[in-house]
């Protein structure tokens, strides 16, 4: 059918607050890639934990709070994503930062066979059945007898000696090799997280985006006006078990010692990543942002409790479940009615009934 | 031209048959209303022409293809377009989304070459003034509106209407008949399932009485509504 359009119609997504932000998320950036000029060690050790923390969330919270894949075996590809690593060092010799596109790709193909089961699941069974196959995995990687079984193997401190970029970052601080792979880790981890957060608010804003937020809202609706719900979300899927690869290779790229045991942790590299996305704010981008920042306020302070300290996460989450549903975020969001990241498609022009919404 | 065919199509629930050997055709460009008591299987049918339902037993051709087997996907993708008797909104998604995302999916487009169509049936079915709400605190009846501009938002070859006219006042009714109007006058092929029986005749030129799953009368308005089935079926229902 053809309907005669006399009117100019536009459609905007951009608001006020995400412009200014975009300035200085910006400048932030900038900064933080000078951030080994002026802070120790540690500090960058820190700064590369948050970093990393927050791209398994990113990752988590597209893959729960967008395709509703609620998994909890991310630490499969974390874990496969640091063994091909190793192997890409140990087995062949080559660079680390060749092992840790390896770890992406083989994240990325591992999640085919594991999509192809998983898929199969529904709601509780899904996420129990992502758990299951960490679990054969990281059982499989412990009888990879090269790479040490069970108990696990180191880098050989030459090849993170001799990295692509040690020597030139060696040179520019005057630090010892160790120091240096650090830092070359860091600027990595923030290259990472900055792409991995533009990349999926791209996507969210995209067509594929949109169909991804219909499939979210209902999935029979989605199918009956033409989306492939499967489709976009095995993509999303893969997409994220790729991101989650790189990264695990490259946390052991700066721990440079592996074991299955901890390379598969459901602790650290899934259920830390779930309390940053659930008491940041789940079903959005800054949600992660804040939690991560929560999380590491949390370690920083509680660090002497022990096993106190994750018994107040674990109380400290259902409380925000129970009273913030949207996470910190997300109670913020309601107050103030700001968004950094918009993905709204506000209908603007025609004649003049539609109203500019309610964005700031 | 043929564009929609049901051959023999059967599907029970249980022991319950709710659709029974039911076969029709629609020629293309053509207006064909259903009507049948609560139950009768109505939108069941319509499930088994987009493939929400798929059938037990016989055969639906759509635009000259066998679609029997495929999904709600692909038949949308060829040409149905449906609205939901309870209306199925993205809730959290405005009101211009719902119909970007039809429109973008439904007519493998980009979303800048929908954005003028989306605003135009916004306007043209009265929700030109919630576009940038959240779909989910719409009221009933512009759920209802949404269904019908998102439907129409997928560029449908044959658009499948379930009762969408109910609880509207006389004015709202009459701008509705004339939105259905103007969509049929484009060439889209209309069935529509319907009680508000006067909406639904000043539409359509053909009528189909649907009653415990089977056909029991297919004919012009006036024949259908005279005839003895119809009378005895539709007596107890507000006419
Ligand atoms: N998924 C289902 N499972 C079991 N029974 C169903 C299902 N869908 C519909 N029915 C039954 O099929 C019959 C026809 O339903 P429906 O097609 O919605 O009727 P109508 O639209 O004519 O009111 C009803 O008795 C209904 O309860
Ligand atoms: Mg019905």
């Amino acid at each position: 059918m053809s309907l005669v359009s006399s009117n100019q119609w536009a459609v905007e997504t951009r608001t006020r607050a995400s412009s200014m932000f975009f300035v200085i998320a910006a400048v932030a950036v900038l900064i933080a890639f000078a951030a080994p000029f002026f802070l120790s060690r540690s500090g960058i050790q820190d700064l590369f934990f948050i970093l990393t923390m927050l791209v398994l969330a990113q990752c988590w919270n597209l893959l729960a709070g967008y395709a509703g894949l609620v998994s909890v075996g991310q630490q499969a590809f974390v874990g496969f994503g640091a063994y091909a690593m190793f192997a890409t060092v140990i087995l062949l010799g080559l660079d680390p930062l060749v092992g840790v596109l390896a770890g992406g790709l083989m994240g990325a193909l591992l999640a085919i066979p594991t999509g192809f089961f998983a898929f199969r699941l529904q709601g509780a069974y899904f996420a129990i059945g992502t758990w299951v196959i960490a679990e054969v995995v990281r059982l499989s990687m412990a009888q990879w007898k090269a790479l040490g079984g069970g108990t696990g193997t180191s880098l050989p401190t030459t090849a993170t000696r001799d990295m692509v970029g040690v020597k030139l970052v060696q040179d520019i601080f005057g630090v010892r090799s160790a120091q240096a792979v650090d830092i070359l880790c860091y600027w990595l981890a923030l290259i990472l997280a900055v792409a991995s957060v533009v990349f999926i608010y791209r996507l969210l804003r995209s067509r594929q985006g949109l169909g991804l937020a219909a499939v979210r809202d209902n999935t029979v609706a989605a199918r009956a006006v033409g989306v492939d719900a499967l489709r976009i979300k095995a993509a999303v899927y893969i997409i994220v078990a790729f991101i989650t690869g790189l990264v695990g290779a490259l946390i052991y790229v700066q721990k440079a010692r592996i074991s299955p045991d901890a390379a598969f942790a459901v602790t650290d590299w899934t259920a830390y990543v779930i309390f940053i996305v659930v008491i940041g704010g789940i079903g959005a981008i800054e949600g992660p942002i804040v939690g991560v920042l929560v999380l590491y306020l949390l370690q920083t302070l509680l660090a002497d409790y022990g096993s106190w300290y994750l018994l107040a996460l674990g109380l400290i989450g259902i409380a925000v479940m129970l009273f913030a549903p949207r996470g910190l975020w997300g109670l913020f969001t309601e107050r103030t009615g700001i968004q950094l990241f918009p993905v709204r498609r506000i209908l603007t022009g025609g004649t003049n009934k539609t109203n500019g919404g309610t964005n700031v | 031209m043929t564009i929609l065919a049901l051959k023999n199509v059967s599907k029970s629930y249980g022991a319950l048959k709710v659709t029974q050997d039911v076969s029709f055709t629609l020629e293309k460009g053509e207006a064909l209303g259903v009507i049948g008591p609560n139950g009768a299987g109505k939108s069941t049918l319509f499930n088994l022409i987009t493939g929400n339902v798929l059938v037990d037993a016989g055969q639906i051709e759509f635009d000259g293809r066998d679609v029997t087997r495929e999904n709600p996907m692909a038949r949308c993708l060829a040409g149905v377009g449906r609205t939901f008797q309870i209306p199925q909104p993205f809730d959290k998604l405005t009101v211009f989304e719902n119909l970007v995302v039809a429109g973008a999916f439904g007519s493998s487009a980009s979303e800048s070459d929908v954005t003028g169509r989306c605003a135009d049936i916004l306007e043209q079915t009265g929700l030109g003034p919630r576009a940038n709400d959240l779909a989910g605190g719409l009221s009933l009846l512009q759920r209802k509106r949404l269904e019908l501009a998102r439907a129409l938002a997928t560029q449908p070859k044959l658009l499948l209407l379930d009762e969408i006219a109910g609880g509207l006042t006389e004015g709202e009714c009459v701008q509705l008949v004339d939105t259905v109007k103007s969509v049929h006058a484009t060439g889209v092929s209309i069935v529509w399932i319907e009680h508000v029986l006067h909406a639904l005749t000043s539409v359509v030129t053909r009528l189909l009485v649907l009653d415990f799953g089977k056909v029991i009368g297919i004919g012009e308005p006036d024949e259908i509504m005279n005839s003895k089935a119809v009378r005895e079926i539709y007596l107890g229902i507000d006419v």
